[in-house]
Formats: C-alpha cells, sequence, structure tokens
C-alpha cells in the first residue's frame, strides 16, 4: 500500500508543477502589462510601475518569479485579490462550504438514484424498464445545465411554487456562519424555520448539479452489474438455489460497486465543473459563482490563484478516490 | 385528528401574529456585486445604487425623476457675479449614522465636505491612494482636477469652493454619486487605527440607509437610518438579493422573492406586463444612438445630402426591428426626459421618395458610402450589424449603396474619431450627470472634434451657444440656448438620430412611491410596500 502512495504521489506532484507554471504563465500571457493587470492601477506614473513592478518581483528572472511564486503557493499564499483585498486562500476557505455542501448533496442524490436505477436497468436488461431508464439516463447526461436549471426554475419554483427561486436561505434569516454549511448552521441559528428554508433552497441545485453524475452512475452501475451477473460464480450462486435478491444485493453488487467507485470519484471533476454554472444561476455563494463573477471583474489575481487551488483540490479527491480504490480492490495495488 | 387541526389552527395564528411583528423588508434583486463601498473610486451604476444611494448623500441631490437638481446637504448656496466663486451654505443638524462599527459624535460640517472632495483632488492627500489600484475616475473625467482652483471652509456651516473658470455644469457634477459626502470623523478613527481600506468595505454616511453587512457576492443588508435628514423611511430593511441573470431575476420577482428588479430581457416583458401581481415601468432612458457622417468628406459636407439620408432612414422599423419595440425613435441628440428638451423639433419624416429627389437636387448621383457598426451591444443600440443593414436597405431604396464595415470595439471607438474617416458611424452615448452640456458640448462641440465628435461637425452658430449656456447659471437662461442649439443641430443634421432605449423596471404592485430616476440609478428612499 505504501508503494502504492508513492506511485500515486510520483505522478501528482509533476502534475501539480505543471498546472503552477499554467497558472504563473496565466497574467504573464494575457494581453496587457502584467503589472497593470495584477495591481489593478490603471493610471501609472512610470515611477509607480517601477515600484509596483519591483514589489512583484517582476524585475527578477523569470525562473526566480516562478520559483518565488512556487514558493509563496506552498505556503498557502495564492496572492491577494484585486477587487477586495483579501487574500484568495481565505476567501476560498470562507466560499468553499457552500460548494461542499452542494456537491454533497448533489452526489448523495446522484448515488441514491442511480445505483438503484442501473441495478434494476441490469437485471430487468432489454425490458421496457430498462430502456426507459437508460432513455432519461442519456437525456440526463446531455441536458445542458444551464437549460436545465432555468426550466425547473420557471416550472418548479415559478409555476409550481414548491421550492424558492435562488439563494441558501430566504433572507429573512440572518445568523452568523460557523461551520459554513447552512444546513448545519440553520439548525444551530435555533431560528424557528431557517432549516427548512436551507432545506428547500438547496432541492432545485442539488437536482441540476446531481443530474449528470446521476445518469453516468446509472450507467455505469448497468454494465458492471450485466457483467458481473455473467460471471460464473453469480451463474453458481443461481444455480445452489439462492434467492434473487441474495445473489444481486451481496454477490453481484458488492464486485460490480468496485468501477462505481472510480466513476463517483471522477464525478467530482465533473461537479466542480458544473457547479460554475450551478452556482451562477442560483445565485449560490460558492466558489464556482465566485469564479464567474471574478472574471466578470477582471479580478485576475482571484483567477488565477482560484484555478490552482481548484486543481490541487481535484488532485487530492482523486488521490483520496484511487486509496479508496486500491482499499477495496487490492489488485490494482500491483 | 380535531386535536391536530386546532394545533395547525394555533401556530399558524401565531406565525401570522409573527409576521405582523416583523420589520417591513424590502429586498431588490440587484443584478451584480458592487466594485466597493466608495463611490468616488468607480464608474459603475451597480455600485452606486449599493453605496451612493443608501448610505450616502451629496451637496446637491437630483430631484426625483428628473435630471434637475435640488438642495442636499447643502441647504442654499450662492455663486459670485463673475461665475468663480460657489459658497455654500451646509444643512444644520444633519446626522450621520451610528452603526455596529462606529459611533459618530458630531453632526455634519464643512470638514466632511472638504475632506470628499480632496481625497478626490489632491495627490498628497493622505485618502488618495488609500485603495491600492483605486484611481479617481469620475473626479477626473469630469475635469475636476483642472477646474477646481481651491476648496475652503468660511465657517463650520460654510464651505467656498472656487473654479479656474466658469463651468454651469459644476453644480449637476456635485449631485454625481462621486461627490458622496462622508465623514471626516469616521475616516480619521480610522486612519488612526491603521484600517483605512475599511473606509471602502463599511461605508458611512448621511443618506437614508445605514449599512449593516455585506456576503460577498450574495447579499447587501442595510437598516433605515432613523435620523436621516430627509425623514425615517417607511421601509425598516433594506436587502440587495444579488442574482446576476436576468430570467432568475424575473423568477424570483415573480415568486415574490424580491420586490423590485433591474434590467429585465426584453423577451420576458410581455409576461411582467401579463402578470396581475406585477407592474412595469418605463421610460426614455439617457441615451441616444445616433449615425454620425463626417462633415468634413464629400459629399458628406452638404446639408442637403445628409438631409436626404436622415429622410431616407426608416427609423421606426429600426426600433421594432432591434429592440421589440422597447426604445424610441429620437429626435433631437439629447432624450426627452433631460431638461431643455426642444419639443417644438420635428423629425425628419421617412420619405423615401422625397430623398430620392434631394439627393438628384444636390447633383449627387452613384453614391457608395461606408457604414460603420458597433460590435458590441450598448443599451441605446443593442444590435448595430442589424441596424446597418436595415439602414443599408433603406439606402438602397434611393439608389445608395452601403458596404457594412466594423472593427473590434477599443479599435472601432479609437478609429471612428480620425479626423478623415471614411464613411458614417453608428455610436450612442449614455449621461453622466443630466446636464445638456454632457451631451451637446461632449459629442457636438468644437473643441470635440478628433475626439468625442464624431461627426467632426464645427458649426460656430452651434457652438457658440453651447459654449454661452456652460458659462451661464441661469437655467431658464440655459434651457433656451440649449433648445436654439438643438434646432440648428437638426437644421444641419450632422447625425441621424436614431433612438432612445426605454429603460424598463418591473416590480410587485404592492410597491409604492418608487420613482424610476432618467440616470439609470436606483434608489429606494420614499419607497413603500402596502399589504
Amino acid at each position: 500500500m505504501f508503494r502504492f502512495l508513492l506511485g500515486r504521489l510520483a505522478v501528482l506532484i509533476p502534475t501539480f508543477i505543471g498546472v503552477s507554471i499554467i497558472a504563473f504563465s496565466f497574467i504573464r500571457l494575457l494581453p496587457g502589462d502584467p503589472v497593470a493587470l495584477l495591481s489593478g492601477e490603471r493610471v501609472m506614473s512610470p515611477e509607480r510601475h517601477a515600484e509596483i513592478s519591483h514589489q512583484l518581483g517582476f524585475d527578477r528572472p523569470i525562473v526566480m518569479q516562478y520559483l518565488d511564486y512556487l514558493w509563496g503557493v506552498l505556503r498557502g499564499d495564492f496572492g491577494v485579490s484585486i477587487v477586495t483585498k483579501k487574500p484568495v486562500i481565505d476567501q476560498f476557505l470562507e466560499l468553499f462550504p457552500a460548494t461542499v455542501e452542494l456537491s454533497l448533496c448533489a452526489i448523495i442524490f446522484a448515488v441514491v438514484l442511480g445505483i438503484p436505477a442501473g441495478v434494476i436497468a441490469a437485471i430487468k436488461r432489454g425490458s421496457i424498464l430498462d430502456q426507459l431508464i437508460m432513455g432519461t439516463a442519456l437525456v440526463g447526461f446531455s441536458m445542458p445545465i444551464f437549460w436545465w436549471g432555468l426550466l425547473l426554475i420557471i416550472v418548479v419554483s415559478g409555476m409550481l411554487q414548491w421550492t424558492p427561486v435562488s439563494g441558501r436561505i430566504s433572507l429573512m434569516f440572518f445568523f452568523p456562519s460557523v461551520t459554513g454549511f447552512m444546513l448545519v448552521d440553520s439548525l444551530l441559528s435555533g431560528q424557528e424555520g431557517a432549516f427548512q428554508s436551507a432545506f428547500s433552497h438547496l432541492v432545485l441545485p442539488t437536482i441540476v448539479l446531481g443530474t449528470i453524475p446521476l445518469a453516468v452512475i446509472a450507467r455505469q452501475t448497468r454494465s458492471a452489474m450485466l457483467e458481473v451477473l455473467s460471471e460464473d460464480y453469480v451463474r453458481t450462486a443461481r444455480a445452489k438455489g439462492l434467492p434473487t435478491f441474495r445473489v444481486v444485493g451481496i454477490h453481484a453488487l458488492r464486485n460490480a460497486l468496485i468501477p462505481v467507485v472510480t466513476t463517483i470519484g471522477l464525478q467530482i471533476g465533473v461537479m466542480l465543473a458544473g457547479a460554475i454554472l450551478t452556482e451562477s444561476i442560483f445565485s449560490w455563494p460558492g466558489i464556482g459563482k465566485w469564479m464567474v463573477d471574478s472574471v466578470f471583474r477582471r479580478d485576475y489575481a482571484v483567477i488565477q490563484g482560484g484555478l490552482l487551488i481548484i486543481a490541487a483540490v481535484i488532485m487530492l479527491v482523486n488521490l483520496a478516490v484511487d486509496l479508496l480504490y486500491g482499499l477495496i480492490n487490492p489488485r490494482i495495488r500491483h | 385528528m380535531k386535536k391536530l387541526t386546532t394545533l395547525f389552527a394555533a401556530t399558524a395564528l401565531a406565525t401570522l401574529m409573527a409576521g405582523t411583528a416583523w420589520s417591513k423588508t424590502f429586498v431588490f434583486c440587484s443584478e451584480g456585486s458592487p466594485e466597493g463601498f466608495d463611490p468616488g473610486l468607480y464608474t459603475a451604476g451597480t455600485t452606486f445604487d449599493a453605496a451612493a444611494h443608501t448610505v450616502y448623500s451629496r451637496l446637491l441631490e437630483f430631484k426625483k425623476g428628473t435630471t434637475e437638481t435640488e438642495p442636499g446637504l447643502a441647504e442654499s448656496w450662492t455663486i459670485s457675479d463673475d461665475g468663480l466663486e460657489y459658497t455654500f451654505k451646509l444643512r444644520p443638524g444633519v446626522k450621520f449614522q451610528t452603526t455596529e462599527f462606529f459611533t459618530p459624535t458630531r453632526e455634519l460640517n464643512a470638514d466632511d465636505v472638504i475632506f470628499s472632495l480632496e481625497r478626490q483632488w489632491k495627490s498628497d492627500n493622505a485618502w488618495h491612494g488609500y485603495v491600492t489600484g483605486g484611481s479617481w475616475e469620475y473626479f477626473a473625467g469630469m475635469g475636476l482636477p483642472d477646474l477646481l482652483e481651491s476648496i475652503e471652509k468660511v465657517d463650520d456651516m460654510t464651505v467656498k469652493i472656487k473654479l479656474k473658470r466658469k463651468e454651469a455644469p459644476f453644480l449637476a457634477n456635485l449631485a454625481m454619486p462621486f461627490a458622496s459626502i462622508m465623514s471626516k470623523e469616521y475616516a480619521d478613527k480610522l486612519q488612526a487605527e491603521g484600517k483605512m481600506n475599511q473606509l471602502n468595505q463599511m461605508p458611512l454616511g448621511t443618506g437614508p440607509f445605514s449599512f449593516v453587512g455585506y456576503q460577498q457576492d450574495a447579499v447587501i443588508r442595510y437598516k433605515a437610518h432613523p435620523d436621516y435628514w430627509g425623514g425615517k423611511q417607511k421601509i425598516d430593511d433594506l436587502v440587495f438579493a444579488i442574482t446576476t441573470d436576468a430570467a432568475v431575476r424575473f423568477q424570483k420577482l415573480q415568486a415574490g422573492e424580491c420586490h423590485l428588479m433591474p434590467y429585465p430581457n426584453a423577451a420576458d416583458v410581455g409576461a411582467m406586463k401579463a402578470d396581475p401581481n406585477l407592474k412595469v415601468m418605463e421610460q426614455a432612458g439617457l441615451n441616444v444612438a445616433y449615425l454620425a457622417y463626417n462633415t468634413t468628406q464629400p459629399p458628406f459636407d452638404k446639408v442637403e445630402v445628409r438631409k436626404a439620408l436622415n429622410k431616407a432612414i426608416n427609423k421606426q422599423a429600426i426600433v421594432d426591428a432591434v429592440f421589440q419595440g422597447q426604445a424610441q425613435p429620437a429626435t433631437n441628440p439629447i432624450p426627452p426626459t433631460m431638461w431643455s428638451y426642444n419639443e417644438q423639433i420635428e423629425d425628419d419624416t421617412y420619405e423615401p421618395e422625397v430623398a430620392k429627389k434631394l439627393l438628384e437636387d444636390a447633383g449627387v448621383k452613384d453614391l457608395s458610402m461606408k457604414v460603420w457598426a458597433m460590435p458590441v451591444a450598448r443599451p441605446y443600440m443593442l444590435n448595430a450589424r442589424r441596424a446597418a443593414e436595415l439602414m443599408q436597405a433603406d439606402f438602397a431604396k434611393i439608389g445608395v449603396k452601403v458596404e457594412i464595415v466594423s472593427y473590434e470595439w477599443a479599435e472601432y471607438l479609437e478609429k471612428s474619431k480620425a479626423k478623415d474617416r471614411d464613411g458614417a458611424v453608428i455610436l450612442g452615448w449614455t449621461g453622466d450627470n443630466g446636464d445638456p452640456d454632457n451631451f451637446l458640448d461632449t459629442l457636438l462641440g468644437c473643441d470635440a472634434v478628433g475626439g468625442n465628435n464624431r461627426a467632426q461637425w464645427c458649426n460656430k452658430e452651434f457652438d457658440d451657444l453651447v459654449t454661452k449656456a456652460k458659462e451661464t447659471s441661469d437655467v431658464a437662461e440655459r434651457t433656451k440656448l440649449y433648445g436654439e442649439a438643438q434646432a440648428v443641430f437638426k437644421r444641419e443634421a450632422p447625425w441621424a438620430t436614431l433612438d432612445h432605449s426605454l429603460s424598463i423596471v418591473p416590480m410587485r404592485k404592492n410597491v409604492e412611491g418608487f420613482v424610476q430616476s432618467p440616470l439609470g440609478d436606483f434608489a429606494f428612499d420614499g419607497v413603500d410596500i402596502v399589504e
């Protein structure tokens, strides 16, 4: 297991360095003066320009600049927002819980519905039910998030008025953030109705963000299940007269889930990409919306730092998934 | 079961009663996050709505719904005979807001006014560069650094501002968001504590609402300022729910999650008007779109040719096709909501046959010309390409061939300034300070040739009228002069005036007292919710 971990890290470190080079080059490759872009100052005297240039280290050799940058990043210094003047990492930590909360709900939604749907489709292979599930999954997979989100808002919030339109909680509730997770904070606040409000605000964004992973998981589960169901040991189990529930639920599902776990892990990256659109539509104050807003504000420092942090998070999650996979399926360690 | 029903009823009643005890909260679904809360540093309307029109007030204010100024923190003012000295008498007893982060100990005085203006003006002021990267764009843009001679404190309640030259629009400038009056006492405290940046994050002023808190990109909260000099507001709490997508804003408005929204999608306006729970206000925006001929190049140096082309353009068709009716054809170079708009002037009617004849009379045959179409959508012109195509068809009817050209936006703006430019340019303008000078002199004055004056049009008669108006402080006199200037403009036709887009504001039916501003900003003093 230790060697496996080392192997994974050996891939991860160069990848991170690669991403950091891209993030580092980002400002320097943009059209315009990088000093002006990073400082946010539009009108600068030559003296002021030289001063800021020196402060930012632009007068040093490019390799040294990169090493400075990397050293800063390793110490958690991802730069300072041009607009808010707050460290990028602080803003990230402030907003990240909102994205985690939404992503967790979406992945739970996708797993809870996706795995049973895939299993049913596999057992009833070729039936109308199978075709219905797989057809729906295909539609879900190809649904543009933006359109899907607006459609749900118009129908569910607008016409039926079942859920609120956007935001994390009704603006009537106002309490300090403790954990950053609205479901928890609303309970902690002790305000009546706060939790219901937070929950109802989560419903639509969860569905929108969870739709694509749901479709992917359902399809993956179905094909993994079909493969396992044709294995000899399943046939043996069936021949021994074990009830279908036991055969499918215990013998087949456990093995079928192994590739599904990887799929779920891979969905984390997809999820963060989806969060950018989902959060924007639902005014959900997480990192996805933060990135979009920063692009509109031309807050290059945030775009640069934010991208690197998000990339690092995705890499760490993938590492965790790999390790988890190695635990449940010892064969791949070799 | 019966018990349960009773319990339900009791809970419902309790909730209802709790509801009536709640404070009156007005929710504005704003379109974006403010850049900061110091209105002097920024230029976006979003920022002004969130800072200048809530927390702050100014020496002069724009009278609600108009572009005229009225006394604000300055109760009255006198202007010296040579027009260079403005003496402002401050309103006595104006209280700053008391917030969780600052408790003021004194009322507004001359020091606050001087602080607010000088920090933007003097580069040796400690506050001049307090935000890295911040620049006083509007202050500089309105030419104030060159205009101001001095700002003096006569006594605690009197401020005298000296100018280097006569400039009538100066008063209107002081009603603009950048001229918001801050508390020097608060600023001094922040400076002493080394927390100067806080001025831009936790604003404090004399306006109708005091700042409570801002959650980045999500929500801004305000409370009514109980001691506001204009009287306490009817609503207790004001909330900006930042909702960047126009379709989502509309859904929130429909669901009653907000009371008013800015900038609807053109396609949604029909549904908004049909919804019995909503009402929709509309008026001409403070803008104009135009086609500027190059009046220095033949044959466009001839008035007859320009007039003929103007008569060949079907403006209504452009308005219908580009704005789906949410604009009105423009007659004058200033919009009808602006003071001094000349109602008497008649627009060039759409008469292709007459136009053709005019062109023949002028001896112009087989004319082919370029029409420049902007590559971006602006409020005054949503689709310049489409407008250019319609004009191309219109001009074809009178035998004029049109080639449509376009450039990248920055290049377009730059290239179109050239004095020897080839072709007529589609462009427009949105007013900054509600002063006619900001349109007529800025866009058509002789000084602006080679710059904002895309027609390269220097007409002595027009320029004299506009210059005289700029140097006069008497509003009636200025109105007369600008009225005459518009007549000269229409006679000489350096532009084809195209449209003024409509600004549309949908809100819940129970919102009362909201007045649409011709300047395009959103202010919520005087607003109430009736149940």
